[in-house]
């Protein structure tokens, strides 16, 4: 094999990763006591650092696009990169919520799964070929199993870290055996070989959807969509906060990266018109959407406790997220990632400001959460932020983000599955306005706030704020990320 | 620095830059949090004044316009697309009016977290111009929503006793409405390939039968927020409990927004949709009148009576703008601007003597003018023009209103206008009971009680005169001399009423 320089520049990232990784590795024993928040820093640092530099010397451009790279394993274009930005955004600001954590902050480990749980969603992305999709999924998943179980001492975290790890290895198998059936029928595992046989009629559509079936059971788990969404919520509850929000932002991120590439070389050349067999299946996952916003809402309504709130929350926004993917157009793709960027953004605030929350009251019951407003401004502020943008509020980049999703399905004529997400969407702001009328309408009892007050720490108000600023110009200047999200989309639809 | 420097970009947003600065500004320092929003409201007051200098009466087009791409990206092409004409330039008066009114009542009104109290209100106002400026549909989407967010807390955290309540059930009734108004902007946005409304408009061709739906979809938002008859049942108890500048601002704008919607999207928009169904529309804005006008009348708090008779005043608007001829829709656009003013005025006035009495039930009031002549003087012009003395504003407004809905080919029924008259005489009811309950006859209980407490019940102090002198001046001022007002709304109208008749059959 020739070594080109496209090669080293497509996994640019992932070798920042490695290094930061090893530098991580070698340098953190050395740190005792309170120097071990070094570690989260040095994460942090590292990771905006691995960004800019891959941002200004790893941007795919259209001579690497066509390029095979690495013998057809990986795609280097810009839906990878788009969403490997994403990710180790995500990450960084992953590790910043960390630092501060008990037992997370202390443990050195603790940031290296998180490298390499970030390692493996950028390969994701990125595969072009069954057999590297199954080694970034499990790259991904193995290290997010430790973290979800990362507090030992902690019998719930214990149990949601066995419960994430049964859960995925049940999927994960049947999305092999898919897998296997694939290669079994079209004797290749390249997923754009495989896209020319369905449209040479080698690989009959019919077979290649039903196999798509036991692949969308492992995929499914990882975006939490309805009926594999059943881990979430134990798990949510469970696992250390910090490693929640990562899990229900870039995780679930990364399933959709996937889940995108693979739709769209499944329908390959039967897009416009969709063939019938094509445009069924389509309407299969789209009941599967609304069905999944409509439980994580309904749901939610009733939940007390604000991280049980947020697992089936993000499970209907898994579901919105879905219309953009089951439209399959290229303003539906364009939507999907677009709806992915700002939730990201989004729900890392959500999940931040619980931690803040958490770490200085140990509570994380939604009652808790009366008079905050007056004991600490700042954090209810961004609260207030991050949850209009999950109940999809302008000037808030949820709001634009859950318009583009239900343009995409207007514009496919699926005006029903556009009218559930709009009915979801008014659901949604009453329990989004529950917890607000919590924080903001009511008050501590005993009505003291001033003497409760809840200190933020430094890297807690910087992740904070750099998120809050994020979903203010993701609504608010839109053109820009709406861009890059269809920038992205387009490379689905070139081959 | 010249997208900032557009009159119409600087009048919305002015707002803005208090907003920032009440940030930093300390929590504790009351007086400074106040005479820095009133500052920033007066500005903006300031501006506006200075747009209706720039503005042209006679042209009926769309002026001062500030276009500039947004989204224009993968097919889409949305515009930051500002304008003002005709149906508008009165409604963004009366926002930068009223806004500064409504901060100067609670100098004494609202004593606590005065400094987030100043920020979501200059917020609203942000939202409240915005929504009659914007001339893209998704722009003008994104201010109409935005407008919750504020209002929801003014109610929420400085309302009555059920705040949360009334707080949740206006959120939540009327984002179900724009819900729909959002799936049916989408549709023809992405037909079209446009979202600025004056591009929609002049390409016409929208097929009747979507008109249809299209203009039902809109209905239900901006029927919501008028509110019309019968999906008005959030208002009463949004009203009961706002704070006394959030009813003015209530009032006297936010349903405004609901009738200007109409006006400015359902009409010209959907012109055939519009045509076919006024008779339906005059039909339910009868029954709003005479149902509202008849609740009113059986309510004994007086704030409740207020938030009735309103809904009985905005179905006259309806009903002219539906009329779907010059006078019909000259006399809702005066009518709107005439019922912030006066709705304004009576919520001011009963919150000036909330504040005192704390209590709004009718029968422990009575024999007020002896105690406090000024009030009552105040209150019973106020009262006067609300119910549409010939010689004050409301008379005007309702008067053109009648006159455009019994002429109306598009109605073509003038027994619509007949029964709406008989909702003036029944304001004429509601509103003298309430008059003479409170202020005439024998002593209330409540001055005994007051006294007992210690308490002896004042007449409006210097601050609540300065209130409410321009909105008196107004109301003699429309009452005795509209053409100017009917100057400023009259060729837009004109020319609105023109473009209808080319792009329908039925009107002849």
């Amino acid at each position: 094999m020739r070594y080109t320089s496209t090669m080293v520049m497509s996994i640019l990232p992932e070798i920042l990763l490695l290094i930061l990784g090893i530098i991580l590795l070698v340098i953190e024993p050395f740190w005792k006591g309170d120097k071990r928040r070094n570690a989260g820093k040095l994460t942090a640092a590292g990771l905006f650092v691995i960004m800019a530099l891959s941002i200004y010397f790893g941007r795919p451009n259209e001579s690497t696009m066509d390029e095979v790279v690495f013998g057809g394993m990986i795609r280097f274009d810009w839906l990878a990169f788009f969403f490997k930005m994403m990710f180790v955004f995500s990450a960084a600001v992953t590790a910043l919520f960390m630092m501060d954590h008990e037992i997370l902050g202390k443990r050195g480990e603790s940031y290296i799964m998180l490298l390499a749980a970030t390692l493996g969603m950028n390969l994701m992305a990125a595969s072009a070929d069954l057999v590297m999709l199954f080694l970034a999924i499990e790259t991904a998943s193995i290290p997010l199993y430790v973290l979800a179980g990362f507090t030992v001492a902690d019998k719930k975290s214990t149990e949601s870290g066995i419960k994430y790890l049964l859960f995925g290895a049940m999927t994960t198998a049947v999305m092999l055996y898919g897998f296997s059936l694939l290669f079994g029928f079209a004797g290749t595992t390249n997923l754009y070989a495989l896209a020319d046989q369905v449209v040479t009629g080698q690989l009959p559509l019919g077979v290649a959807l039903g196999l798509f079936l036991l692949i969308v059971v492992g995929l499914g788990f990882k975006v939490a969509i309805v009926p594999f969404h059943f881990w979430a919520p134990d798990v949510y509850t469970g696992s250390p906060t910090p490693v929640v929000g990562f899990l229900s932002t870039a995780s679930k991120a990364a399933g959709f990266a996937v889940l995108a590439r693979l739709f769209i070389i499944g329908f390959e050349g039967n897009l416009f018109p969709l063939s019938d067999l094509a445009y069924s299946w389509a309407s299969i996952l789209a009941v599967l959407a609304a069905i999944t916003m409509t439980l994580g809402n309904l749901v939610a309504l009733k939940q007390t406790n604000m991280k049980r709130l947020l697992a089936y929350s993000s499970i209907a926004h898994s579901g919105y997220a879905m219309i953009g993917l089951v439209a399959l157009t290229e303003l539906g793709m364009t939507s999907l990632v677009f709806y992915l960027l700002a939730y990201i953004l989004t729900n890392l605030a959500a999940f931040g400001t619980a931690i803040a929350f958490e770490r200085v009251t140990g509570s994380t019951e939604i009652k808790d959460y009366a008079g905050l407003s007056r004991r600490s401004p700042g954090l209810a502020i961004i609260m207030l932020v991050a949850f209009l943008s999950l109940a999809g509020m302008p000037p808030f980049g949820g709001f634009v983000a859950k318009i583009f999703v239900f343009a995409a399905a207007v514009q496919v004529n699926m005006i029903w599955l556009a009218v559930i997400g709009i009915l979801n969407s008014i659901i949604g702001l009453y329990y989004y306005l529950n917890v607000l009328k919590v924080i903001y309408l009511y008050r501590m009892e005993g009505e003291d706030e001033e003497s409760h007050p809840i200190p933020l720490t430094r890297p807690y108000a910087l992740g904070l704020v750099v998120l809050s600023v994020g979903i203010l110009l993701v609504g608010t200047l839109i053109a820009p990320w709406f861009g890059f999200s269809n920038e992205a989309a387009l490379n689905l639809f070139k081959f | 620095m010249e997208f900032f420097l557009q009159p119409l970009t600087l009048v919305t947003f002015f707002p803005l830059l208090g907003v920032l600065l009440l940030f930093f500004l300390p929590s504790d320092k009351k007086n400074l949090l106040r005479w820095t929003a009133m500052g920033f409201t007066l500005g903006t007051l300031g501006i506006s004044l200075w747009v209706l200098e720039l503005f042209n009466a006679p042209n009926p087009h769309l002026q001062l316009v500030a276009k500039y791409d947004w989204i224009t990206v993968a097919g889409w092409n949305i515009q930051y697309h500002m304008g003002v004409d005709g149906l508008s330039i009165l409604l963004l008066l009366l926002t930068t009016f009223l806004t500064p009114i409504s901060i100067f009542s609670t100098w004494t009104a609202v004593e606590e977290r005065v400094k987030e109290f100043m920020i979501f209100f200059l917020m609203l106002e942000i939202g409240m111009v915005g929504v009659f400026l914007a001339q893209d549909l998704f722009l003008f989407y994104v201010f109409w929503e935005f407008t919750l967010i504020p209002m929801y807390f003014l109610i929420g955290i400085w309302g009555g006793p059920r705040r949360i309540y009334a707080a949740i059930k206006f959120f939540l009734y009327t984002m179900a409405g724009s819900g729909l108004m959002l799936l049916a902007l989408l549709g023809p946005g992405i037909e079209g390939k446009t979202f600025s409304l004056p591009d929609l408009i002049s390409s016409g061709g929208i097929p009747t039968n979507t008109q249809f739906w299209l203009f039902l979809a809109f209905t239900a938002a901006f029927a919501i927020k008028v509110p019309m008859w019968p999906l008005h049942s959030w208002l009463p108890d949004a009203h009961v409990e706002a704070p006394t500048a959030g009813s003015v601002i209530l009032a006297g704008v936010l349903l405004k927004m609901g009738t200007y919607g109409f006006l400015r999207f359902n009409i010209p928009l959907f012109p055939q949709a519009a045509v076919d169904l006024a008779p339906w529309m005059a039909l339910f804005a009868t029954i709003g009148i005479l149902y509202g006008a008849a609740l009113a009348f059986a309510q004994s708090d007086v704030k409740k009576l207020v938030a009735y008779s309103s809904v009985s005043h905005l179905g006259f608007v309806i009903l002219g703008l539906f009329a779907l001829n010059p006078e019909g829709i000259s006399g809702a656009i005066l009518q709107m601007f005439n019922h912030g003013i006066s709705t304004g005025a009576l919520f001011l006035l009963v919150g000036m003597i909330y504040e005192q009495t704390h209590t709004r039930e009718i029968k422990v009031y009575g024999g007020l003018w002896k105690i406090t002549p000024v009030f009552g003087t105040v209150m019973l012009i106020v009262a006067l023009s609300s119910m549409g003395l010939p010689g004050l504003n409301g008379f005007i407004g309702e008067f053109t209103i009648l006159l455009g809905a019994f002429g109306s080919t598009a109605i073509n029924n003038p027994w619509y206008a007949g029964l709406s008259a008989l909702g003036i005489i029944m304001a004429a009811i509601y509103i003298l009971t309430m008059f003479q309950n409170m202020f005439l006859g024998p002593e209330g209980s409540i001055v005994e009680e007051l006294k007992k407490r210690g308490h002896v019940l004042r007449d409006l102090n210097r601050r609540e005169i300065i209130i409410m002198i321009p909105m008196l001046i107004f109301i003699f001022w429309v009452g005795l001399y509209p053409k100017p007002f009917f100057d400023l709304i009259g060729p837009t109208v004109d020319n609105l009423v023109a473009a209808l008749q080319t792009t329908t059959l039925a009107l002849p």
